[in-house]
């Protein structure tokens, strides 16, 4: 691996990360609030992670091991090019495994084994307003977060179960932080919500397009909004994963062929390679086909 | 009725930049009482609804308001948190334009809910029951309560803003003409129900209309203004049947006679 002599480390200029790390600290000291900060264009598309990068590069240290995931799975193109990326302009070890990881990116997932106190998890925000599609004016948005007007988002939770008979936010499923403000957790899949509250790692969020970072720092309360009557309920799932027959974990839907046929497997992949290291075996989890040959 | 009036103004004057909105108005509004505010287009009505309802804040003069709890406060020295708490709890505002009211793109329920959950209702089928009790109070069928008002017709949308504003209880109700856009038979079931609901509910109403008919059917007294300024006040059916000014003469001899 050659360092490239043109770009400083982690690509950004050393003003760009103090800037970035300013705007990190004020966010970790108001949780949940969003702080503006001037994001910068970087070497890939916005909507492909530019804020959480941005995140990433600010705070990477030549020590620091990186894990990037994307929808839980390290294999795919915009995990594995943004690892690349570090790998190349910061020379940091890169791994897959969440145990070894000091600092893990993610686009819409939280890793399914248990963070530690030391690891960061850097999220990859679209549309950090969580009242957004609701209030359309910022202006009206953030004096509704100043004066902590939060009765317009049980509207919509009003509304989804008006429409459907419950709940029906899979994704973004708002929180509120220390009991103080509303946020948006990203497109994460509601069942990650209880894996936020009182997590030991610090948990920090860039959106590069809207230029915001926002932060819960360890052990910090994080609810999800419900009503009294309809109380916050992650997704379950009626099979084990396909693979690695593991109970409990987010899994995607896969379509075998254009018959019905699909498979339900772990969407954290290194999880679900780790359980089949260890010996367990789901039912399509291929064994009993090499059996037969 | 209490000893003590709800609101007391005092000179309130608002000019826009060397134009005059409205000039040197002062009056005492009592708990239950609906006041009319009467006059021609640009006669400064509008100006001095949006100064009381601190919409806009006036150049001179005092507004004062007694709170719940009995303590009178200057509404031009709340803190915007404070005022705004108070729009949305003892406080409504009807506008002409039931979509500047409403949200359009929430069903009937959530928007007469809405501010049930602002207040900190967190309880799904407490608030819609109540929305169901305020759709039939306002007229308006149960089972359109999923219904998105950009369905409903105009009367319709102006009932929904009514019930969304009298959800919480409110003491007292500012409207902007608000049988602005509706046809005439659509207007007198209109009064006819906000009749029923100020008597019933012992709201104060400060109601802006150019519509002399309205104000005779809904208001105890009225005001009436020109070019800014308060040129006659009093109870309606002294003012609207012995005019004194001529201005008022000749607004009142205007009105058609079918």
């Amino acid at each position: 691996m050659s360092l490239i002599p043109s770009y400083n480390f982690a690509y950004l200029d050393e003003q760009t990360k103090r800037m970035i790390r300013r705007s990190i600290l004020k966010a970790i000291a108001i949780p949940g609030y969003q702080v503006p900060f001037a994001s910068r264009e970087m070497p890939m598309p916005y909507g492909w992670g530019t804020g959480g990068v941005q995140v990433t590069a600010a705070i990477i240290g030549p020590s620091d091991v990186l894990k990037v995931i994307d929808q839980g799975a390290d294999d795919t193109t915009n995990a594995v090019s943004i690892r690349a990326f570090f790998a190349k302009v910061a020379n940091v070890a890169t791994t897959t495994h969440t145990a070894d990881a000091t600092i893990i990116q993610t686009r819409h997932r939280i890793p399914e084994r248990p963070l530690q106190a030391g690891q960061v998890l850097v999220y990859q925000v679209p549309i950090p307003e969580p009242l957004r599609f609701l209030e359309p004016r910022e202006t009206e948005t953030r004096k509704m977060h100043a004066l902590e007007e939060y009765g317009l988002m049980h509207v919509k939770l009003y509304e989804d179960i008006a429409k459907h008979g419950q709940i029906a936010t899979t994704y973004a499923y708002p929180v509120k932080v220390e009991g103080r403000y509303v946020m948006d957790p990203s497109p994460t899949p509601k069942f990650d919500n209880p894996k936020m509250h009182m997590s030991p790692a610090l948990q920090l969020f860039g959106a590069g397009r809207e230029m915001r970072i926002y932060a819960v720092p360890p052990f910090t309360e994080v609810v999800s909004l419900d009503f009294e009557d309809h109380p916050f309920e992650i997704q379950h799932f009626t099979q084990p994963c396909a693979l690695c027959a593991a109970t409990g974990v987010y899994l995607d839907e896969v379509i075998l062929d254009d018959h019905g046929g699909h498979m339900f497997v772990c969407s954290d992949t290194d999880n679900c390679e780790e359980r089949r290291a260890q010996g367990h075996r789901g039912h399509l989890s291929g064994e009993e086909l090499e059996a037969a040959e | 009725m209490s000893e003590q009036p709800l609101l007391r103004v005092e000179g309130l004057s608002k000019y826009y930049g060397n134009r005059l909105g409205c000039k040197d108005v002062s009056f005492e509004l009592w708990p239950g009482e609906v006041l009319a505010i009467v006059g021609e287009s640009g006669s400064g009505k509008t100006t001095l609804l949006n100064c009381l309802s601190t919409h806009l804040e006036p150049s001179a003069g005092r507004t004062e308001y007694r709170m719940r709890d009995e303590v009178w406060r200057n509404l031009y020295e709340l803190s915007e948190a404070e005022r705004r708490f108070l729009m949305r709890t003892d406080w409504g505002f009807v506008h002409q334009n039931p979509a500047d009211g409403l949200r359009m793109t929430v069903s009937a329920g959530a928007n007469v809910g809405e501010r049930l959950m602002a207040v900190g209702d967190r309880h799904y089928g407490h608030i819609r029951e109540t929305a169901i009790d305020w759709l039939g109070r306002v007229e308006i069928a149960a089972d359109r309560i999923d219904d998105q008002p950009r369905s409903f017709s105009g009367g319709m949308r102006q009932r929904l803003q009514i019930a969304r504003n009298l959800v919480t209880g409110p003491r007292l109700v500012f409207m902007d003409e608000p049988t602005g856009g509706l046809d005439v038979s659509v207007q007198a079931r209109l009064l006819d129900l906000l009749r029923g609901l100020v008597g019933e509910l012992g709201l104060a109403a400060i109601i802006v209309t150019h519509d002399l008919a309205v104000a005779r059917l809904l208001s105890h007294r009225m005001m009436v203004m020109k070019d800014g300024r308060v040129i006659e006040a009093g109870l309606t059916d002294r003012v609207l049947d012995d005019p004194r000014e001529p201005y008022t003469q000749l607004l009142v001899s205007s009105i058609l006679q079918v």
